[in-house]
Order: structure tokens, then C-alpha cells, then sequence
């Protein structure tokens, strides 16, 4: 099986340490990883605002990135969305048969992390160890558009040393939202502050979801409280082991 | 009444000023929260939900694709009945219409039955100009109406008040519009309920015209249809002589196996009941029973243009039910009058713009007054998918200001990023720069992130609008990318 990883573009210039700890989790359940250096972005931001004819050009790179894998995996349910449903869209708007016959071919082998991990390679125990108190935000676009269900709190449960406890209201949406997040700054901001809320009533020391762009605005909240919580990605957990530490 | 939508400022500026507003904001927590658990529980006792869902969009599909056979047997099903039929393009001709057979039966005042569409429309200030009074009926509507307001949500108008506000309300305005309320008014719900009973009892009693809109019109056999709470509607739809009935060409289902469905749908996504309390039906006029002069106005304004949109007309499928506001993360701290229209929530944000066209400043940001979350299409009836519709009118936004010579600062970053997006080795490039700046960043800022990486600090500018509120990490030295490159994917690590 030939999988490639889809990094990103937050993770990749932000928030990298997701990106390598996929890798490395992939690599310890047996799965040869490749890292197509010719990819950029899903299109989402351009998409979600608006701007079709700035993501065709976007898609494109992106379906010649990844051609030919099996599988490509992603640690962020918004991007693995993005593709899935709105590749399509721009390719239609591209009005490119050839493009839309490409987007055809890649779009369904798009996997969220915990989707490949579950349901591709069938395992919930991947060998993790994380001693620390943590609760999960199911990120909308991981909850609502791909349906992971309980998926990555099974993987959660089955790494040791975690005190798992549940969040309160957790299927609201954080507020980040893309560009919404500065477009309509303040709603966005209340969102967050009742979001942290409900972190911080947890008596959580880390915060874990499967989108570390939601993470950057709920976790950019609980720092700005100086609350004491940190924020990790679900793969960063999930690739922790004993030795590590 | 001398409030209006006209002239509100675009979601944004709106929204701050809701967000501010601590009682709004309480009151909307708390009626929204009971709402939604009180939906959650009947919808998940029904077996198929989901197959009820599909009937019920499969229903309004069927009418909305054949809209003007549906429209016409309609028509010709009233007139045979005894109504009378008038078609309005806009809100200018309705409120003539209306405003026209109040005066041919020389009436100083109307009692109207709870309906969206006559707000939509501005029907009161139309009879007021004309020197006729309407009076609300319904509970909610006439707390808006006495506390001189606009209304906030499509089931419940007066949700951003609560009992004291309106206990306030009731024992200032009450007297100014009919019998006043009980000097020792108490904010107990039936002290307040038992009081607008006994206001309203006195209009129900004289009022010999009355205007409605309709939750549904059947086509089959003429049958327009109002569902209730209160039993207001049921008197004025019985009592008063004439009935006028103000109804969007969007309310129309072929016949009454269509309208099954969308029955069984409406009181469990709205009111989060099992059954409404009062459904009322009525086929033109019967002689000796009820009005005994019917009219039926059936009205476009912007519908027909809602319905040309391919992906937006699934929004015409709307039965006003309200779950999609209720559910809405963003309609719960801003409350409705933050988007301008009698139409607020995610339902608004796209009904509006698809009714109204695009170009206009409030109405264009209302497709942006949405994270994208989903909560809407989830609890839809008759599943519009909401945010397929938003991203979708957001193009059209942009579009709509492609030719514009002086590209807006969001237009060039868009146009920047993709460019820089269509090329890995573009990317880089920007990366490498991110991560110099991430570097001075983390040295200016001095602070550090919980789990210990360095903060970017507040930054200026546009940036504001991101550091103003939340802290921003600052970016890494070295990419992901570049990572990769260095380390041969980690393996020389």
C-alpha cells in the first residue's frame, strides 16, 4: 500500500510536530510514509471564503501531489473534508473535465488519522503511552462532514497512562471557523471563551483534537487565561511512548 | 413601530453590539439550551427519523420543481371554494392589496395571526400609514409589538426578553393599546399569560377582519394551514368576517400525503412537541361557518429569484420551524436583530441573500455570519444544507466584486495565497521567511505558550483581529518541510 502523508499547510508552517509525530506513529504500525514535497494546501481557506477561481490552481497542485497513492493520510478532519466534499466544486468551477475526472480519483483516498488508524488499518491500540489528564474536542468538521464518530476517543482510551475525561457541551463548535475567526472576530472569540470554559472545568492538563487549527484558537484563548492548559494534536498523543520521556 | 431593519449595519459591527448586551445574552443561553433538549428528546422517540426527514424535503422538492402547476391548482381549487385569489410580486403589492380590502370594508383595526410573512413584508407600518391599528395576537408577537421592538426569531419573536422585561412591558404599554394589565402584575408565566388573555379577549371579540399568513397551502384541495400554540389563530381565523391570508408561493405541497410528512416534522423541530396544540385548516369560505369572505394573497417577492439559484433554492424547502436558530452556536450570543431581517440564524443568513440578491453591504456579510459547523443541517427538517449554501453565496459575494479596481485587502491575500499555493517551492519560500520572523517574534514577545513555545506576541494591523483576543504561537524555526528535507523523513533523526 503506498500512503502518503498530507501534511498540511498550518501543521507544515505552523505546527509541525503533528506532522512528524504522524510519521512516526505511521512508521511504528508497519506504514512506509512518503511526504509528496510537491504539496501544498487543500483549498479550504480560498473555498470557505469564497474565493473559487484563487482555489483552482490550489487543487490542481494538490491532485498532481498526490496521484497514484493508496491512501493519503492527514491529521486534520477539516482538510480530509475539504477534499472529500469540495474538491469537486472546484472543479466544476474550473469547468476542466480532466481536472474533475483527477479530483475523482484522489478525493476518496483522502483519510482523516483516525479513520485510516480504525477503519484501514483496524487497530484502537497503536502502542501509545501518555500519562497526563486530557480531554477531546470533536472538531465539527471531523464530527459533522466526515462522521468519525467515536473513533478517536477509542484510540484515546486504549493509550496508557491517560486519564481521559469528558467535555462538557463538546460537540459545539469552538468558533475558529476559517476566516471567521477574523472576519466576525468577536462571535468567534465568545464561541472560544465558552469552549475554554468548559476545558478548564474538566481540570484537563491537555487539550486533544484532530485539527490543530481549531486547537491554535481554543488554545490561543486558554494561554491569553494563563488557565495552565496546553493544547497537543490527536497524533502527538498518539505517537507518545514510553521512551520518549 | 417605528423600528425597522432598514439601514442595520453589516453582521460584524452588529454582532459586537449584541455580544455586549449581558441580559441578551443571558436570555438567549437559557432559552436556547431548553429548546434544543427539549427537541433532542421528541425527535430521538421517533423510529425513522431520518426517512421522516427525506419525505419531508422529498415533499417540498416535488412542489418547489412543479411551483407554477402547483401555484395554479391552487388558485383554481380556492377560487372554486369561494376565495379569492390575488397575486403580489413584491411587498409594495401585497400591503396594497391588504391595505386596499381593509379600507373597501371601512375597518380602523385588524387582528393578525402570528406570521413571518407580513413582518417580512412591513404590513403593520403599511395599515398604520393607512390609519388602520393592527393587533398581534400571539404572545411573543405582541410583547415585540407593545415594547415598540423588532422580532428576534422566527418561532419565538420575543425570545431575547424575559418574564421581567416583559412583566415591564405589559404594565407600561398594555393600556396605551386596549385594557391595561392588572396593577399588581406579577413576572409569573400565567400571571403574564393571563393577562395578554384578557388583553387580547377584548380584540378577538369585535374584530371583524383578520390577516394570517399559512404554515401550508395544499394544492389538491385549496386547504390553507396554520399551526399553533396559543389558539389566537384559531380565533381569529373563526370569528372575524373577512379573512386575508398572506402567503409565500413557497408555502405550496401538492396534496395531503405531502403535507403528511411535514406535520409530523414541524411540531418536533420546533416547538419540540409531540403535536402542536391547534392545527387549523380552511378550504375557501363555508357558508354559515367562519369568515364568510376569504382572500388569499399569494406573494413572490424574491422567491422566484431564490428559486433560479440551483444550489440555493433547497432553502425555499424552509417550514420556519426554527431549529437550525436554536442549534446555532453564532444565533445564541448574538441573538436575532444582529442580521437585519425578520429571517435570523443560519436560515437567514441565507434566505435573505438568495431573496434579496447580492450588492448590498448587510445582506452580503450575512453569508459570512456562520464557522461552518454543520449544527443547522443536522437538525433540519427538511435538510438544507446550510453550509453548502453559504460557501456557495460567498462566492457570489466575491464574485460580485471581481471587477472592482481596488481590490479589498482580503482579495489580495486570497490572490496571494494562491499563488503561493500553486507551487511547493513558492511555499517554501514563504515558509523560510515565516520561520526568520518566527524567530524575532518569539525573541520580542518574551512570553511563552502553556507546554512552553514561544508566543508571536501582539501583533499589529490586520493581526489585531486575531492576537486582540487569543495568544498566537510563534511560527517554528524550521517547517515541516524543511524537516523533512534535513532529516530524510526523520529517518536520520
Amino acid at each position: 500500500m503506498r500512503v502518503a502523508i498530507l501534511v498540511t499547510c498550518v501543521n507544515d508552517a505552523m505546527f509541525p510536530d503533528a506532522g512528524k509525530a504522524t510519521v512516526r506513529l505511521l512508521r511504528r504500525l508497519g506504514i512506509d510514509v512518503d511526504f509528496p514535497a510537491a504539496q501544498t494546501c487543500c483549498a479550504q481557506p480560498m473555498v470557505n471564503t469564497g474565493y473559487l477561481d484563487e482555489a483552482v490552481p490550489v487543487v490542481r497542485t494538490f491532485v498532481d501531489a498526490f496521484a497514484g497513492y493508496d491512501a493519503v493520510v492527514t491529521p486534520s478532519g477539516s482538510c480530509a473534508a475539504s477534499a472529500r466534499h469540495q474538491h469537486a466544486l472546484v472543479a466544476e468551477r474550473a469547468g476542466d473535465a480532466a481536472l474533475a475526472d483527477a479530483v475523482a480519483e484522489t478525493a476518496p483516498r483522502v483519510r482523516e488519522l483516525s479513520e485510516f488508524l480504525v477503519d484501514d488499518l483496524g487497530v484502537t491500540d497503536v502502542g501509545a503511552y501518555y500519562p497526563h489528564r486530557v480531554t477531546y474536542h470533536p472538531s465539527c468538521h471531523t464530527l459533522r462532514l466526515l462522521g468519525v464518530g467515536d473513533r478517536p476517543t477509542r484510540l484515546l482510551q486504549a493509550v496508557r497512562g491517560i486519564t481521559l475525561v469528558d467535555l462538557p457541551g463538546a460537540r459545539e463548535c469552538c468558533g475558529f471557523g476559517g476566516t471567521f475567526a477574523v472576519k466576525n472576530s468577536d462571535v468567534s472569540v465568545a464561541m472560544g471563551s465558552d469552549k475554554a470554559r468548559h476545558v478548564r472545568e474538566t481540570d484537563a492538563e491537555v487539550l486533544v483534537a484532530g485539527d490543530n487549527s481549531c486547537l491554535m484558537h481554543i488554545g490561543g484563548l486558554l494561554s491569553r487565561q494563563r488557565s495552565g492548559v496546553r493544547v497537543a494534536h490527536l497524533a502527538e498523543v498518539l505517537a507518545a511512548t514510553e521512551a520518549d520521556r | 413601530m417605528t423600528h425597522t431593519f432598514v439601514g442595520m449595519p453589516p453582521f460584524p459591527a452588529a454582532a459586537r453590539e449584541a455580544l455586549a448586551n449581558t441580559q441578551l445574552r443571558h436570555n438567549l443561553a437559557h432559552a436556547t439550551a431548553v429548546i434544543r433538549a427539549k427537541r433532542a428528546a421528541v425527535v430521538g422517540e421517533v423510529e425513522d427519523w431520518e426517512g421522516l426527514r427525506r419525505a419531508g424535503a422529498a415533499a417540498k422538492e416535488r412542489a418547489l420543481l412543479d411551483l407554477e402547476t402547483n401555484l395554479l391548482r391552487l388558485e383554481e381549487e380556492l377560487t372554486s371554494r369561494g376565495a379569492t385569489v390575488h397575486w403580489a410580486r413584491d411587498a409594495e403589492e401585497a400591503n396594497a392589496i391588504v391595505v386596499g380590502l381593509a379600507q373597501r370594508h371601512g375597518v380602523d383595526e385588524v387582528v393578525k395571526v402570528k406570521s413571518m410573512v407580513t413582518q417580512e413584508i412591513g404590513l403593520n407600518d403599511a395599515l398604520v400609514d393607512a390609519g388602520i391599528l393592527p393587533w398581534e395576537t400571539d404572545l411573543a408577537e405582541l410583547i415585540v409589538q407593545l415594547g415598540d421592538d423588532l422580532p428576534s426569531h422566527i418561532l419565538v419573536p420575543a425570545i431575547h426578553r424575559n418574564r421581567a422585561e416583559i412583566r415591564e412591558i405589559f404594565l407600561r404599554q398594555m393600556a396605551q393599546a386596549g385594557r391595561p394589565a392588572p396593577a399588581l402584575l406579577t413576572d409569573e408565566p400565567a400571571a403574564l399569560a393571563e393577562a395578554a388573555r384578557l388583553h387580547l379577549r377584548e380584540k378577538f371579540m369585535r374584530a371583524s377582519f383578520a390577516v394570517s399568513g399559512a404554515n401550508f397551502a395544499v394544492a389538491q384541495t385549496g386547504t390553507l394551514v396554520v399551526v399553533e400554540s396559543e389558539g389566537n389563530g384559531r380565533m381569529c381565523l373563526t370569528l372575524p368576517e373577512v379573512l386575508v391570508s398572506v402567503v409565500g408561493i413557497e408555502k405550496v405541497v401538492a396534496d395531503w400525503s405531502d403535507l403528511d410528512p411535514l406535520l409530523r416534522l414541524l411540531p418536533r423541530s420546533s416547538t419540540g412537541e409531540r403535536m402542536n396544540p391547534y392545527t387549523s385548516m380552511w378550504s375557501g369560505v363555508t357558508p354559515g361557518d367562519g369568515p364568510q369572505e376569504v382572500h388569499v394573497v399569494l406573494l413572490d417577492n424574491g422567491r422566484t429569484r431564490a428559486l433560479a439559484d440551483e444550489v440555493g433554492r433547497q432553502a425555499l424547502r424552509c417550514i420556519r420551524c426554527s431549529a437550525c436558530l436554536n442549534t446555532c452556536p453564532v444565533y445564541e450570543r448574538t441573538g436575532g436583530h444582529a442580521y437585519g431581517s425578520v429571517y435570523p440564524g443560519p436560515i437567514g443568513a441565507i434566505l435573505n441573500p438568495l431573496m434579496r440578491g447580492p450588492g448590498d453591504p448587510q445582506t452580503d456579510s450575512l453569508p459570512y455570519a456562520s464557522s461552518l459547523c454543520g449544527a443547522c443541517f443536522e437538525v433540519c427538517p427538511v435538510r438544507i444544507d446550510i453550509p453548502e449554501v453559504l460557501v456557495h453565496l460567498r462566492s457570489r459575494v466575491v464574485d460580485g466584486h471581481r471587477g472592482d479596481r481596488l481590490p479589498t485587502p482580503e482579495a489580495v491575500a486570497m490572490r496571494a495565497a494562491s499563488w503561493a499555493f500553486a507551487d511547493a517551492s513558492r511555499l517554501g519560500l514563504v515558509e523560510r521567511a515565516s520561520g526568520l520572523s518566527g524567530t524575532v517574534l518569539g525573541r520580542l514577545s518574551r512570553s511563552v505558550l502553556p507546554g512552553g513555545r514561544a508566543s508571536a506576541g501582539r501583533l499589529a494591523g490586520p493581526a489585531t483581529a486575531w492576537t486582540g483576543a487569543r495568544d498566537l504561537p510563534a511560527p517554528p524555526r524550521e517547517s515541516f518541510r524543511q524537516w523533512w528535507a534535513r532529516t530524510d523523513g526523520g529517518r536520520d533523526e
